[in-house]
């Protein structure tokens, strides 16, 4: 075990190497790129010993993980934004085919016009595509979660692909000190790659010919089954991973100072970080708020967010917009709830385009909503 | 290589789902025979999507991975590199792709993956059109042919893959035509014995995009190569060399026949004949091919 002080994207991929992907592929973009650089560095220095494939597109770096996959191979890669928008026909394609690629996303706003920072919609905008999506919110949680992300998707209940998402710059720039454990915590917890399906030539078969819509049903349907299989063995993960190295960050949800709250707070990503000191402040002040940092986004947590929606009402936090709807956590909280739960839920939208977030602005929208002086769903910072 | 040498064995099977005359099963017998069953081989959007028959039944007895496309490079990119590091070098892995899918929207891929040098072969069945959406046009349609989206003639010339291959400079590039079996098994079976990235086009005439009689199909290559309207050779090492009539044509040792001895037997191009002669397009199409013959001269006839 050694301590690693590094920002988020080098312990992504410190992460990613131990788990000893046999291929990896990928595309510089920002701010993705001290991820694939560090990969680059690990190549080096012979210490990963995998092929790198530095392809010409983030679509060909999701072909080629798909294709290093279909072989029989783990693979990873790493984009964002507008580099993961270019992949989604692949997305699709590497979760219809059930291919267990573990992809780093850093989450990041799309342009027009340019803009670096921070924001969730690129990732949102792929939720429908099948893949596990993961949301952390400090570096040793994505070191954790890389390393978990790996067993998840190529659990045999599970064989799907995998999203593990960080806040742009607040933790893929930022130097934070995370565990490493050695390299055979990391052998033993992951076991060697026995894929579910691969071309072979001893077993000559056609994969994604044209398929009538009786069997597509069904391959649906499987993919479907699959990600709720995976609500329950994210939770056993991550708890065996706490065995092997003693570090556990939660299972779908994180919950911090929840006991006897009226009001609970959800969000996701560095804002959930964020959120625990608001809700240390927030009870100083004698407000019976708690915070249920949302890590897991697909499969939703459906059941969970029920519970939470018997004890307290719901305050939910998007850093995106779902054009024409409203902030995506906060539509699928209030799906969730219905018919279940009388509780109210107040959502706002804040942080869009990288604009920051800090406790102080969190604790002013806990309170508006803790009052019940704020509208259903309110633009935080740009209030009428 | 007698018709008797060639390989016995079969990878493309009976009852696949092809149209009668299809110039792609005849390609891909060729092909298979020559690569063998230790090949994977990667198919992008295309009539093969379709010629591999309806899950869960396939036509082919070797792996196959369909893939979106524009992915075919990509993807065979990512199967390579999964067999290398498992020390399977015993495989050779091919994309197989239509020329909608290499000229068109799979030409950055391939672009990528030659430069990439990965160790795959690269074939493109080229039938000019984008025949399994239903015959439009593609990058390598010829001027003045008829598709569902030029109704009166493709305004524009195909582009010249082959040219834009060879400024890649990979180890080994060749074009041929489903009309010569020999020159097929031969370019596939020494591109099969090359490392690095291999690029082999095969002309493929299509009867219902180009509209002509189904048993016309080995009969429009032949003729498509007599008129220098598509032409055999192969480029190793950057060493050029045309074969078959080509050679001769390249070297003036025969006169390349009229082009219209090609295009008046394709329904693709009887506007150009009826109700009156285009001589203006007629002439147009021919110059092209001079033309493209004056160039190979410059760049590959030695003195």
């Amino acid at each position: 075990m050694t301590i690693m002080m590094d920002t988020g994207n080098r312990i992504a991929a410190k992460a990613a190497v131990m788990a000893r992907p046999e291929v990896v592929a990928a595309y510089p973009i920002t701010p993705q790129t001290t991820l694939v650089e560090a990969i680059a560095e690990y190549v080096a220095n012979g210490e990963f010993k995998g092929e790198y494939i530095c392809v010409e597109s983030e679509h060909s770096a999701m072909c080629a993980c798909i294709g290093a996959s279909a072989a029989g191979s783990r693979t990873f890669t790493a984009t964002s934004s507008h580099g993961l928008l270019l992949m989604h026909e692949m997305l699709h394609w590497a979760a219809l085919a059930r291919l267990p690629v573990v992809m780093c996303n850093i989450n990041r706003v799309i342009g027009p016009g340019w803009n670096i920072w921070v924001d969730e919609n690129d990732s949102i905008s792929q939720r429908d595509t099948g893949w596990i999506q993961i949301y952390c919110s400090s570096n040793q949680e994505i070191y954790d979660t890389v390393i978990q992300a790996f067993k998840l998707a190529e659990h045999q209940k599970i064989v799907l692909p995998v999203m593990v998402n960080l806040n742009a710059f607040i933790l893929s720039h930022t130097s934070m000190p995370a565990e490493i454990p050695d390299q055979q915590t990391v052998d033993d917890f992951l076991g060697k790659y026995t894929p579910h399906w691969k071309l072979d030539i001893d077993n000559p078969t056609t994969f994604g010919n044209i398929i009538g819509p009786e069997y597509y049903f069904k391959i649906r349907r499987a993919m479907q089954e699959a990600q709720m299989n995976a609500k329950h063995l994210i939770p056993q993960i991550a708890k065996d991973w706490k065995k092997a190295s003693g570090y556990f960050h939660g299972d779908l949800f994180e919950y911090y100072k929840c006991d006897d709250a009226e009001h609970i707070l959800l969000s996701m990503g560095a804002i959930g970080a964020e959120s625990k000191i608001a809700i240390d402040e927030l009870q100083e002040a004698g407000h019976k708020v708690g915070l249920a940092r949302l890590r897991v986004f697909r499969p939703f947590p459906t059941e969970e967010v029920r519970k939470l929606g018997k004890q307290a009402n719901l305050i939910v936090i998007d850093r995106n917009i779902s054009i024409g709807s409203e902030g995506a956590l906060f539509n699928e909280v209030k799906a969730a709830l219905y018919g279940e739960s009388e509780a109210k839920a107040t959502g706002f939208i804040a942080g869009l385009g990288g604009k920051d977030v800090t406790y102080k602005d969190i604790e002013t929208m806990c309170q508006k909503a803790i009052q019940g002086t704020a509208k259903e769903q309110v633009w935080y910072g740009m209030e009428e | 290589m007698a018709l008797k040498d060639y390989p016995v064995d079969e990878c493309l099977l009976q009852g696949n789902a092809s149209c009668p005359g299809c110039p792609a099963t005849i390609g891909l017998r060729l092909v298979l025979k020559a690569l063998g069953k230790k090949t994977i081989m990667v198919v992008p959007a295309c009539c093969t999507a379709v010629i591999e028959s309806l899950y869960p039944h396939t036509s082919f007895d070797i792996p196959v991975m369909n893939i979106a496309f524009e992915a075919a490079a990509a993807g065979a990119s990512g199967v390579e590199a999964a067999l290398r590091q498992q020390g399977r070098t015993d495989i050779t892995v091919a994309a197989w792709a239509g020329d909608g899918g290499t000229y068109d929207i799979g030409i950055q891929a391939l672009s990528g993956a030659l430069e990439r040098r990965t160790n795959f072969i690269y074939i493109c069945y080229n039938n000019q059109i984008y025949s399994n959406t239903g015959i439009q046009r593609s990058g390598a349609t010829p001027y003045a042919a008829w598709t569902t989206t030029t109704v009166s003639g493709k305004n524009e010339f195909r582009k010249e893959m082959g040219e834009i291959i060879l400024a890649h400079h990979i180890p080994y590039a060749a074009q041929t035509c489903i009309s010569y079996p020999e020159d097929v098994i031969s370019k596939i079976t020494k591109a099969k014995n090359i490392p690095g990235p291999k690029y082999i086009e095969i002309l493929a005439p299509c009867p219902p995009g180009w509209r002509f009689s189904m048993d016309k199909t080995v009969e429009m290559g032949r003729l498509a190569v007599d008129s220098g309207a598509w032409s055999l050779w192969e480029c190793e090492n950057d060493v050029m060399t045309f074969n078959g009539k080509s050679k001769l044509i390249l070297e003036k040792k025969i006169p390349p026949k009229p082009v219209e001895e090609w295009i008046k037997y394709q329904g693709r191009f009887s506007h150009l004949f009826k109700p009156q002669r285009d001589e203006e397009r007629l002439k147009a199409i021919q110059k092209y091919i001079d033309d493209l013959w004056e160039r190979y001269r410059k760049c590959y006839l030695k003195p």
